[in-house]
């Protein structure tokens, strides 16, 4: 009885998730409460994301009640080792995560990787951009790869994490669709956005390699350029903005925000989590907490996150082995 | 711009932003004065509840937990050498000495005093300089702070003590090693981890603040045998023991204006922040002092008190430079105010004064009645704070060890964090026994922390060559005021002992 239940919501969720009529008409969730693992401290990009989807869920009634737990160390690899550790009591947990579980775990900052846990869904994601001055020289990215190849070392790029991160990665990435040596990439590594966003209008660095909602943020604020960002097609927020693959780059990136189960955790359970967790796109709380952060939509649940994941993984992967990195 | 002002001005006047001023004031004093517990907990406590008020109620709201949480981290440095925030720390340098000597209310009564008048200074250049200073902030590269962090460790000898300056020396590396553990920003590679995953982020200012200060302390008092009696040399400060007089004021007033005009300067940078700016307006001062008062230093010299209370809380006013004219966070705290902004749909930036005037400037208006509060709400409880002394050891020893775990755990949520914490004490208690002094340890964490990172930043920036040194004008400058302190003391001696070969060869 109750497996011929369950096959059916998975039939129901299915049909849900292909016809696109989320939330509206689907079987109310049977999960009542969330508890989230965060695997860094307070007011970090991991923490709001938990809160805020949190937040969401519990207002539009997805959930009754959302409990948070933050717990860092490691660059996130104490909360991935916590839950697999207590796994068999952790069906109720969700561990929020972004690209960097997938950079860490290729340069070994932890022995574990996304396939030691149960990937639910990515949720949003975020772009990365490059940006300059107002008065640069630069208009688009092909003046800036006409200048890196005439002499890489007069190209200086500002980024807000530590060298072999996605900042890095992904200026790496764009000169190498250029058909340039990404080894050569300059990179000025700071410890936090803001801090490499005055290296750049102090004029030391040429280029500040970021994220597209931050880079969007600044632009609002007039004194930098969005040169050129990494998505696919161009976004709703910016519509002006040109793609790499525009500029005739081709080199995409994206930085997910998802959230992941205990390995344990079984197949229809985690069904369960991508359903709730789909709902929640249609309500107006959902909304009300995506506008205030400036957060772009993403949602590939289950297979088609670890799809993606492996993708993702192979294309660093390949990079960060031509950089030295692994 | 005036009429910028005046909205400002009517806005920070509404009945109710004048009560958020009070109420973060209140709140910021009380939870920076819990020692552990700085205006980074203090502020993101205050997250949700900002949610629900308009922008300009908000922010005013943050700014008033901030610096409020700046002014009362300095008494728990002074009553029981357990700095209420890092920003703090260096005023135990001093203010714990006077307090031993039965001077607590005159400390507080000064700590208060420099810190109004910090904050106060800071807020009248920030509303008449906000947007010209902005380029200020701008001027910094990496090559400037390297050579501004070198400057502030040649105050290393400030923080020596009883002329150990060797054992000083050995401190400050010992501390810039500390600081090389966890992931390394500019090369990516971990140092020092020992493949201990807890490593991997390094070890925080807070916590080596707190285990060597805070928790070092209590075990030095508990292996005194001080445990167990009552604290009967402590008597009940009384209200005239609060009084300066007048020579006293004369003698602080020049350190404390030019510790807020320096310690502002620090905090308008993004890459320095009030800890910083405390440090280096201490050396500072210690280098200015004439003869006589140089050796009060570290034992209880009010030019030592007054100078890092000046400091820190005009650099945290000064940190709203870059917050709002350019939208650059400075530290973690700021960081967080950012967000908030930003959650309100308010971008910081040049045009934040043009686009928003009312937010722009009643904050900064909110600022000087904020610090008025303060020193209002706090002069009056410094006799009752400063009975937290006649608390007997046995309560006041475990609370302070509560206090200060529960303050680093809340920042990184890690319970590594607390055995590192025991482990570092252990050390301290060990190394003081030595009698090595701590504080040029923290002085070396922080400063050589930084001092590393901008020189490999600059590095990078100059293809591995130093020309960098003499090629840029800052930076040259710094050095060249650098090398006059560490050299001067020594031309001079020189001067003298010619001077006096000179005369005995006269006669």
């Amino acid at each position: 009885m109750l497996k011929q239940f369950k096959t059916k919501k998975r039939m129901l969720l299915t049909a849900a998730l292909m016809s696109g009529l989320l939330g509206a008409g689907a079987a109310h969730a049977e999960i009542d409460s969330i508890h989230f693992l965060i695997p860094g401290g307070a007011g970090g990009g991991w923490d709001g994301t938990a809160r805020g989807t949190g937040e969401a869920l519990t207002n539009a009634g997805l959930i009754e009640t959302a409990s948070f737990e933050n717990m860092s160390g490691g660059g996130g690899g104490k909360a991935i080792a916590h839950l697999i550790e207590i796994s068999d009591q952790a069906h109720g947990t969700l561990m929020v995560n972004s690209t960097p579980i997938v950079i860490r775990s290729l340069s070994k900052v932890f022995p574990q990787s996304f396939r030691d846990l149960t990937p639910i869904a990515a949720t949003i994601g975020d772009f990365g951009a490059f940006v300059v001055k107002a008065d640069s020289k630069y208009q688009n990215f092909s003046d800036v790869v006409a200048d890196y190849k005439m002499d890489p070392r007069s190209v200086i790029i500002a980024g807000g994490s530590a060298r072999g991160s996605m900042d890095h990665l992904v200026a790496a990435m764009a000169f190498k669709a250029a058909g340039a040596n990404p080894n050569k990439v300059k990179y000025l590594a700071f410890d936090g956005g803001g801090k490499a966003m005055a290296s750049l209008l102090s004029g030391e660095a040429g280029l500040l390699s970021t994220g597209f909602s931050e880079a969007l943020a600044l632009a609002t604020a007039g004194e930098v350029r969005i040169l050129v960002m990494t998505g696919d097609q161009r976004s709703d927020a910016a519509p002006s903005v040109q793609t790499l693959k525009e500029q005739g780059y081709d080199a995409a990136f994206v930085n997910w925000r998802g959230f992941f189960g205990a390995p344990s955790l079984s197949d229809a359970d985690a069904d369960e989590y991508a359903q709730t967790l789909a709902q929640m796109y249609d309500t107006a709380e959902w909304e009300k907490v995506r506008a205030r952060n400036g957060w772009t939509e993403i949602f590939k649940p289950r297979a088609e996150f670890v799809t993606f994941l492996e993708q993702q993984e192979e294309v660093i992967g390949n990079l960060m082995r031509e950089l030295g990195f692994l | 711009m005036f009429e910028g002002v005046f909205t400002g001005l009517s806005t920070a006047l509404m009945p109710f932003n004048l009560m958020m001023v009070v109420l973060g004031c209140f709140a910021g004093t009380f939870i920076g004065m819990l020692p552990g517990l700085g205006p980074i907990s203090a502020v993101a406590l205050m997250i949700p509840i900002t949610y629900t008020l308009d922008p300009s109620s908000g922010i005013i709201l943050m700014a008033g937990v901030y610096y409020g949480a700046v002014f009362g981290g300095s008494t728990s440095s002074i009553l029981i050498n357990a700095p209420g925030c890092a920003s703090t720390l260096v005023t135990t340098f001093d203010g714990y000495p006077l307090a031993q000597k039965n001077q607590a209310g005159k400390a507080l009564a000064l700590a208060a005093y420099s810190s109004f008048c910090g904050g106060t200074v800071g807020a009248i250049i920030l509303i008449f300089a906000a947007p010209a200073l902005a380029s200020v902030s701008l001027s910094f590269q990496s090559s400037d702070y390297f050579a501004l962090m070198l400057l502030g460790l040649t105050s290393v000898a400030a923080f020596s003590g009883k002329g150990q300056v060797i054992k000083a020396m050995m401190m400050t590396v010992f501390g810039l090693m500390i600081a090389t553990v966890g992931n390394d920003v500019i090369t990516g590679a971990p140092r020092y981890t020992f493949g201990k995953m807890d490593l991997v982020d390094g070890i925080s200012f807070l916590l080596l603040a707190m285990a060597t200060f805070a928790l070092a302390e209590v075990m030095m008092t508990i292996m005194r045998g001080k445990m167990f009696s009552t604290s009967e040399t402590m008597q009940p400060v009384a209200l005239s023991s609060m009084k300066l007089s007048l020579d006293e004021v004369k003698e602080v007033a020049p350190t404390v204006a030019r510790s807020s005009v320096f310690g502002f300067i620090v905090g308008v940078l993004p890459g320095a922040g009030a800890t910083i700016a405390s440090f280096l307006a201490y050396g500072l001062e210690r280098n200015l002092a004439p003869e006589r008062l140089r050796k009060m230093f570290g034992k209880g010299a009010l030019r030592g008190l007054a100078a890092p209370e000046a400091a820190n809380n005009a650099a945290s006013t000064g940190s709203f430079v870059p917050l709002l004219t350019l939208g650059i966070p400075g530290s973690g705290t700021t960081a967080i105010m950012l967000g908030a902004l930003i959650a309100y749909g308010i971008q910081p930036g040049p045009r934040l004064y043009v686009d928003h005037p009312d937010v722009f400037w009643s904050v900064i208006i909110s600022m000087y009645f904020g610090n008025l509060v303060l020193l209002v709400l706090n002069l009056p409880l410094i006799p009752y704070i400063s009975r937290l002394l006649a608390i007997p050891a046995q309560i006041l020893n475990p609370l302070i060890i509560f206090f200060s775990i529960i303050g680093v755990y809340l920042v990184s949520f890690n319970t590594f964090d607390i055995q590192m914490m025991v482990f570092i004490t252990l050390l301290a208690v060990g190394l003081k026994m030595l009698d090595f002094p701590m504080a040029p340890m923290l002085l070396g964490f922080i400063l050589g922390g930084m001092l590393e990172k901008n020189l490999s930043r600059a590095l990078v920036v100059s293809d591995g060559s130093f020309d960098f040194l003499w090629n840029r004008p800052l930076t040259f400058s710094i050095m060249s005021v650098t090398l006059i302190i560490l050299l001067l003391p020594w031309i001079l001696n020189l001067g003298k002992q010619l001077g006096t070969k000179l005369l005995s060869a006269a006669d």
